[in-house]
């Protein structure tokens, strides 16, 4: 069932792209988003009986290469750009108490 | 500062004869660089002593050797920052080469200089950068386009002999048409995206931005290859794609698509257009018309899959493993929160929003779905297309350069602007835009590009297309002012 444009909720949203967002960014982005949902409805009208979705225009399938360990960064490199770090391992929030 | 205003074929006769050496060639861009780039500021950092490092060893004999080329700040060279133009990746440095940079570096090119850009490369003015906006070389209060607006406005000023930039809905293609460089899109999956920090990952292809279409070969000759770090780059052999320069138009029929001329387009856009058209016909093409009916849909599908996967790709920037984190946070959802929230812009924020709502339970089927089916659609519009011309011939940017700030507030009427380049995108197909002369707002010229758009995989005909037209004129020679 297509759900209309007024359905819109940004404060949900955001929570689901986990970012917080200002009252103000709220209501600016409510207005202006709901502007661009309504630009978008116009596709509705296209006639999509039969056709298949594409996600890539030329789409390669089964690209695999063997299960074999390459060389790639050490430790010391992955945690170059690290916030925290110590004994090796990223530090990060809490998150089981 | 003579040296920077040379092109890439010209800078390499010269470095090949022993007239100038790599270093002399650099120090003389960054000197360029030095003297203007405080009134376009087109780059966000640039790391002379790296790139002399690799100038004092350069084979000048191989493909691209010891010819400096500027990077958009979007594509990881080891060692160097890649900001994306975004405050969440302050600080970062790269601990590796994308496959596009170490190709570059395997042909002897230096990666010099870290190009702005709209962040994330979400928008079409540059104006979305974290840190600062990038004039148009031709009038300093207009904007260079975008997202490799920064890309282009180095070419076009001689602040670089070329560049790379990324190309999602335009980004190559309008800001050198607004700029008056030459910018191409290759065909989805002919050039690695691996170190590319994505943003929609079936749309987005790196390409090179040059002064000609010679030198725009050149570049793309060196970055295009499978590469087995990236599943989505095509197994095509690549061709040498300067191999048919020089040859003529005849036989050659150039589509016209009837959606694509359409009131709305500025009139001295329009003009332009129809001159170089005309243009092709003197030097033997047959202009056809041709119609792509899908066309009115393309914007509103690619704001539906292109948001979609960036907010996606963009769920990375967590502030775990690098980049900005938050500080004081009371636990892991305010850790989340707040970083992205201190982090991300505007238009970031704006398009994680809406591409995290049409792919949200309920919605998928009436947006991303949907969306999707439409795209099969487009891209059948372009295959019929050519089964009766070898390209498609139509205006890059609705208008040329508008001024900064002017739009600031209007997202949807920013989208527009991508009118003509975002389909090709959609359908994955290559595009190019080449100037094609200037309009004049407010006494000052601006430059207007004619794009022209390509079978999948048949980059060589269209630079050979593109070619013959930019010789049989001089808008390719036009500087601006300095």
């Amino acid at each position: 069932m297509a759900r209309m444009s007024s359905d819109f909720d940004v404060r949900y949203t955001a929570e689901l792209a986990r970012l917080n967002l200002s009252g103000e960014e709220i209501s600016r982005f409510q207005s202006q988003l709901s502007q661009v949902l309504e630009y978008v409805e116009k596709l509705r009208q296209v006639d999509v009986t039969g056709v298949e979705p594409t996600a890539h225009t030329y789409p390669a399938f089964n690209v695999f290469r063997p299960d074999e360990s390459r060389e790639w960064f050490d430790a010391k490199q992955a945690l170059a750009n690290a916030p925290r770090q110590a004994n090796d391992l990223f530090i990060v929030t809490k998150v089981v108490e | 500062m003579e040296l920077a205003s040379l092109t890439v074929s010209d800078l390499q006769s010269r470095l090949r004869a022993g007239e100038v050496s790599p270093v002399e060639a650099l120090e003389s861009l960054d000197k360029r660089i030095s003297q203007i780039d405080s009134g376009i500021q087109g780059y966000l950092s640039r790391d002379l002593d790296a790139a002399l490092a690799l100038a004092k060893t350069a084979d000048v004999s191989l493909p691209l050797g010891g010819v400096p080329i500027a990077i958009k700040d979007v594509i990881n060279v080891r060692g160097e920052p890649c900001t994306c133009a975004s405050k969440i990746l302050r600080g970062y440095r790269a601990p590796y080469d994308a496959t596009v940079i170490r190709k570059l570096k395997a042909a002897g090119a230096i990666p010099f200089g870290r190009t702005n850009m709209d962040e994330f490369a979400m928008g079409s003015s540059t104006e979305n950068s974290s840190f600062m906006p990038t004039s148009n070389p031709w009038d300093k209060t207009r904007v260079p386009g975008g997202s490799s607006g920064g890309s282009a406005a180095v070419v076009a000023a001689d602040e670089a002999f070329a560049a790379l930039g990324s190309d999602t809905g335009g980004s190559i293609r309008q800001p050198a048409a607004l700029c008056g460089c030459v910018g191409l899109k290759p065909t989805y999956g002919r050039v690695s995206r691996f170190g590319l920090v994505a943003f929609a990952s079936s749309l987005d292809q790196i390409g090179p931005f040059g002064k000609t279409v010679r030198d725009t070969a050149l570049l793309l000759n060196a970055i295009c290859g499978q590469d087995p770090m990236d599943s989505t780059s095509l197994a095509e052999e690549v061709p040498d794609f300067t191999a048919r320069l020089g040859e003529n138009l005849k036989g050659i029929r150039l589509g016209m698509p009837k959606e694509y001329f359409i009131g709305g387009i500025d009139p001295q856009v329009d003009k332009a257009v129809r001159a170089a058209i005309k243009q092709y016909e003197s030097l033997g093409a047959e202009i056809v018309d041709v119609s792509l009916p899908h066309t009115e849909y393309a914007v509103g599908v690619y704001y539906i899959i292109a948001t979609a996967e960036a907010s996606a790709n963009l769920a990375r920037f967590d502030g775990v493993r690098y980049g900005h984190r938050a500080e004081n946070v009371t636990g892991l959802l305010d850790h989340y929160r707040r970083t992205r929230e201190e982090g991300f812009g505007q238009e970031v924020k704006r398009r994680i929003i809406l591409g995290t709502y049409v792919l949200s339970s309920g919605y998928y089927d009436a947006y991303y779905l949907r969306a999707q089916k439409v795209r099969t659609l487009i891209r059948r519009d372009f295959t019929q297309a050519f089964e009766k011309v070898d390209a498609i011939i139509c205006p890059t940017s609705p208008e040329p350069a508008w001024k900064i700030g002017d739009r600031s507030d209007d997202p949807l009427r920013m989208y527009l602007a991508d009118i003509f380049t975002i389909a090709t995108n959609l359908a994955g197909n290559a595009g190019i835009s080449i100037p094609c002369g200037f309009s004049e707002m407010d006494g000052k010229r601006l430059p207007v590009g004619l794009q022209l758009l390509g079978k999948p995989l048949d980059e060589t005909n269209l630079l050979k297309i593109a070619h013959a037209y930019e010789q049989s004129t001089d808008w390719h020679k036009a500087r601006p002012l300095q």
